[in-house]
């Protein structure tokens, strides 16, 4: 299991177990983690499972597919570090990742 | 109403707005007791996919559900899946179910959804003549498609396009028929039909426009759909795919303001103030809009899920969010946002043969609807000029030349 720390807007962080191969945003969402809504159950059209990852562990996360890209183009938060959850696929080098909800979602 | 002296939240339907409520009732911290009734034998579970991933066998049924069976073990949500609701007792505070079981409820949620709308002609009870609401209607069609297969597609909406290009990805040959001159003639604009029927044409979707249908005619099976001019069409299984009408008789049985669906005020009560009502079965005043909608859409649906959870639980409600839409066909991606009313011009950014594109509609020159097609930024972008009403000159719409988040800034 793979512990990954997810921290609200207002700074409530929630600490959760994370199987290999699960998206960040499915155990988000099963945790009923606040802030992470995926309308879209992860078909990346919804843009509502952002989250931010601090910059040494932007390399970790891996590369951003040209939809993602795209999805994230205009997410108006400005900086490097926003990804899709969805997107994000847990492995054993997430250990210990902090991940940042955004205020608010598109 | 219950023992305990705890409240009580019954909600009715355990599709995605059943599903989605109860979910953000504990997200907002609700501590009474949840009791979800749906008549499907499945935990709540995404619809979208059943038209196309699902469809494909890309994705499991597992894969499909909206929450872990352990979620509501965890949260503490009654289930009871399979089972129909029969009636609501207003006067006693409780629903009955097909059982005779009664549960108490403080407060209902009615989310029953809407049921596939059929043709009134003959042959539509052949087991070969489908619709598509359910896991167990997919799982039909899916069994009718194959190589070489024969699919008649009554019907050029959504649920229509993206079932034909999930057969022509399975190797049926798929004719679809359209009642209008166009196809999404009440939910997207005409540039937008045109492309996508280009686009399908070219995966060898065979289309009739302004088709009028006769009968389906078979023995024991539908075996063809005849026209009204006379052309018939032979096939192996037809889909019927021509709107939802709303699922609202439980509500109409107790004397629930009704008019295409529950009639509800902003925060989703019913004229009960202890019932709410949300999803496809409910009809809205949407707070952008000057008028009661009923909207089917995901994104909505999950937004009155909130919206009740928050006015039960006393939170404030959330700020109200532009409608929106998508739609996957094929490897295309088509997301709109907005409504079109009031349309007074109409701008396209990027090149439709390029499959890469957006079509902004504009009322007295701010940005209304936007309808993108593997263009995501201008999606968020419009979707943002949408909501801020920011007027943008129409040129600097078109001109690909200068950056989305200016002209949305």
């Amino acid at each position: 299991m793979i512990k990954v720390t997810f921290i609200e807007h207002g700074g409530t962080p929630h600490t959760i177990d994370i199987p290999e191969g699960m998206s960040l945003m499915q155990a988000a969402v099963n945790h009923n983690i606040p802030g992470i809504d995926a309308d879209c159950g992860g078909s990346m059209t919804c843009g509502t499972c952002r989250v931010c990852i601090p910059l040494d562990a932007q390399g970790i996360a891996g590369e951003q597919s040209s939809l993602e890209q795209q999805m994230l183009e205009f997410s108006g938060l400005g900086g490097g570090g926003i990804r899709l959850s969805c997107q994000l696929i847990a492995k054993a080098e997430f250990n210990g990742m902090q991940l940042q909800i955004p205020e608010a979602q598109p | 109403m219950n023992q305990q002296n705890r409240e009580h939240v019954v909600v009715i339907g355990a599709g995605h707005g059943g599903g989605l409520t109860v979910a953000f009732l504990r997200q907002y911290g609700f501590a009474g007791d949840i009791t979800l009734i749906g008549d499907e034998t499945v935990l709540p579970y995404q619809r979208p996919p059943l038209s196309k991933a699902w469809l494909k066998g890309e994705v499991t049924q597992e894969s499909l559900a909206l929450r872990p069976p352990a979620f509501y073990l965890e949260q503490k949500i009654d289930l009871h899946l399979g089972v129909r609701a029969e009636r609501i007792d207003v006067d006693a505070g409780h629903v009955v179910l097909a059982s005779g079981q009664e549960i108490p409820y403080d407060h209902l949620v009615l989310a029953t959804g809407a049921h596939a709308r059929t043709l009134p002609i003959p042959g539509v009870h052949f087991t070969n003549v489908m619709t598509l609401r359910t896991l167990v209607d997919a799982e039909h069609i899916r069994g009718a498609l194959g190589p070489g297969k024969k699919l008649v597609i009554i019907g050029g909406g959504y649920v229509g396009l993206e079932c034909a290009a999930t057969a022509r990805a399975l190797g049926a040959e798929v004719t679809v028929l359209e009642r209008a001159p166009r196809l999404l003639e009440r939910v997207a604009s005409a540039p937008v039909s045109a492309f996508l029927q280009r686009f399908h044409e070219n995966q060898g979707v065979a289309f009739r426009l302004n088709a009028g249908i006769e009968a389906i005619l078979g023995n024991t099976q539908a075996e063809s759909v005849l026209l009204s001019d006379g052309t018939e069409l032979s096939c192996d299984a037809v889909l019927v795919g021509v709107g939802a009408m709303p699922t609202a008789s439980m509500a109409q049985a107790i004397g629930l303001r009704c008019d295409d669906g529950i009639l509800v005020d902003a925060d989703c009560h019913s004229s009960d103030p202890h019932i709410f009502a949300i999803g496809d079965v409910a009809k809205r005043p949407h707070p952008l809009y000057d008028r009661v909608l009923r909207l089917e859409s995901v994104p909505s649906c999950m937004e009155q899920a909130k919206r009740v959870a928050a006015c039960i639980t006393g939170r404030e409600p959330a700020a109200a969010e532009v409608p929106w839409f998508w739609s996957d066909q094929y490897d295309l991606k088509l997301q709109i946002a907005g409504l079109p009313f009031a349309v007074d011009e109409t701008v396209v950014r990027g090149n439709p043969d390029e499959a890469k594109f957006a079509v902004f509609h504009l009322s007295t020159g701010k940005v209304v609807t936007v309808e993108a097609i593997n263009a995501p930024p201008e999606f968020f972008a419009g979707k943002k000029l949408i909501a801020s009403g920011k007027p943008v000159p129409r040129e600097k719409l078109a001109d690909t030349t200068i950056p989305l988040n200016e002209l949305a800034a």
